[in-house]
């Protein structure tokens, strides 16, 4: 059965071009860029080309690069540095539907370490609210760490704005943009962040390279001690494969941007329009206009996201649903919560996120597949009945 | 991803006995939406109070429509004395087994049964006894007792798989773990 793959806020398909540009490290160049010799010292100038990339996809220069292993520890590094950097500050500001990196680590701090966290909330569109968010920055608030797009809907947060009143401020800002990247225009000067983690596997690079940008100059304490590796900032020997493989996803991520605006915009719009045309008593988790280009969360009043998930799954379609039924919770989750989202709609409610590897041919499919798939499970709903919510 | 049996994805995706029984002269509803599922169930008792037709409408998870289908699979032709002794367990068995964190969809077919059953007899289900310890899913100390007891339960989590006590704001788990104890010092 072909797949269709509709889930690339999840992760993404790894570029031919980029297993292209990796595959010679696996095996013949294995060298450690640290090494003296030069079978070594040709692989480190691979890692400085690689460098070069991600530093230019979110114009930063290539010293603000740390290579790390995943978003979470790039999460994780910014937020302990943050707080190393400011001892004598206990306060940090988030929101209330960061990633679990994020979200998991500030609840721990509370728990663990006595840290005041501020979890701004967001309205029913997913937007922060910027009174309390601005109302809460004080003296005693060491760190401001909030995503640039969420994964469950893809809102858009104001980070260039926030990024001008922390520095006003003084506060350190650290962004989580792993969403973001290569799906937005990513500008790390005119944003003003102090700090921004990345990952790999969501711009078509593999799973477990990360990157950490670091703001020139900035106090930084490495999350992982040990060698020299990154100036001191992350050590461990690099994982250089999944560098090389980073520099170029993020070369091609570039070239691809005006088409995640245009033509993958455009198929989202086309697949959000038609699902809500074809099928009733649906509706888009989200602000329409502040959101990633390839991002549609909507959710179907009356059936519930897993049999949906299972159901497209029987098609070969992937995507994701923002209810966790995994625990005896069946809450939906934590983003859809703070949304407000009606639970009517909440539990089936499911993401498509698309990439440019989607056709348009694929949404034709996908559309066609949820007009049966959501008829089917209503015919089954005791919420449902007459073409109408009961 | 899917970890159900083969069983549990035959009766969700080929469901037996779906939809409204018009001629139904028992009717037992249980959950609801904001619980996450829900499952209504008719029954056809001629007068020998023998079920001659089942159906459901089920709203929830993958299991919980199997749950669904499987229960009125295994008491079409039961007389309501021998389907009150149907157990969750005999749900999950049926369907070779579910996910211990699905448990609760085999658990909400018992409860529709009994309901349907006290229905036909017009018994009304008063207030449940015992006092409630789960607030959001109105769970009582009795019912986790009984779980507890019947699924030699050993952890919080165990209690909400099966009951989904606890598994919404989480005030109670502490309590939980404390009637836990208390069974196992008992």
């Amino acid at each position: 059965m072909k797949i269709i793959y509709a889930d690339n806020n999840a992760t993404t398909k790894v570029a031919d071009e980029v297993i292209k540009q990796m595959l010679p490290y696996f095996g013949e160049y294995y060298g450690n860029p640290s090494s003296m010799h030069t079978f070594g010292g040709n692989v480190d100038k691979k890692i400085v080309q690689a460098r070069q990339g991600v530093a230019d996809l979110i114009n930063a220069d290539p010293g603000e690069i740390v290579f790390t292993s995943c978003g979470t520890e790039s999460d994780n590094s910014a937020v302990y540095a943050a707080l190393a950097a400011n001892p004598e500050k206990k306060h940090i500001i988030t929101s209330n539907v960061e990633h679990p990196a994020i979200n998991n680590l500030c609840k721990h701090l509370v728990k663990t370490k006595g840290y005041e966290v501020t979890f701004v909330p967001v309205d029913k569109k997913g937007m922060l609210d910027m009174d309390i968010l601005y109302n809460a920055m004080s003296d005693n608030t060491a760190l401001i760490t909030l995503m640039w797009a969420n994964n469950e809907t893809g809102v858009i947060f104001p980070i260039e704005e926030i990024g001008k009143k922390a520095n006003e401020k003084g506060i350190l800002f650290h962004t989580d943009a792993v969403q973001a990247a290569g799906k937005v225009p990513i500008d790390v000067k005119a944003a003003g962040v102090d700090m921004l983690s990345m990952s790999g596997h969501k711009i078509h690079a593999p799973k477990g390279i990360g990157i950490l940008y670091i703001k020139n100059n900035l106090k930084f304490s490495p999350f992982l001690i040990g060698g020299h590796q990154e100036k001191g900032r992350r050590g461990g020997t690099e994982n250089t494969v999944s560098i090389i493989g980073l520099g170029k996803a993020c070369e091609m991520a570039k070239e691809h941007l005006n088409e995640m605006d245009t033509r993958v915009r455009n198929m989202r719009d086309y697949l959000e329009n038609q699902l809500l045309e074809k099928i009733p008593a649906c509706s888009v988790n989200g602000d329409k206009d502040l959101r990633l280009p390839n991002t549609l969360s909507i959710g179907f009043d009356a059936v519930e996201g897993e049999s949906i998930l299972l159901l497209l799954d029987q098609e070969g379609i992937c995507a994701s649903s923002g209810s966790a039924c995994t625990s005896g919770s069946l809450d939906p989750s934590h983003v859809l919560m703070a949304m407000e989202v009606p639970l009517k709609s909440a539990h089936g409610s499911i993401r498509f996120s698309l990439s440019f590897y989607n056709t348009q041919e694929e949404m034709d499919i996908i559309i066609k597949t949820m007009v049966s798939v959501i008829q089917r499970l209503r015919d089954m709903s005791p919420f449902w009945k007459d073409g109408k919510m009961v | 991803m899917w970890e159900y049996t083969d069983k549990v994805k035959e009766h969700f995706l080929n469901p037996r006995n779906v939809g409204e029984l018009k001629d139904a002269n028992a009717v037992g509803e249980t959950g609801s939406l904001s619980c996450g599922d829900a499952l209504k169930l008719f029954l056809k008792v001629n007068e020998n109070e023998r079920i001659i037709e089942a159906s459901f409408m089920t709203f929830g998870c993958a299991s919980a429509v199997a749950s669904s289908s499987a229960l009125t699979e295994i008491i079409k032709g039961m007389t309501l004395s021998e389907a009150e002794k149907i157990t969750n367990d005999d749900i999950a068995d049926f369907l070779g087994g579910l996910p211990k964190e699905k448990m609760h969809c085999s658990v909400m077919g018992q409860a529709a049964l009994k309901k349907a059953i006290a229905d036909y007899r017009g018994i009304q289900i008063l207030e449940k006894p015992g006092e409630i310890v789960c607030e959001c899913f109105e769970v009582t100390d009795l019912e986790i007792i009984d779980a507890v007891k019947k699924n030699n339960l050993e952890t919080t989590e165990d209690v909400t798989n099966y009951l989904k006590a606890g598994g919404g704001c989480g005030n109670c788990l502490e309590r939980i773990e404390e009637i836990i104890e208390s069974v196992k010092v008992n």
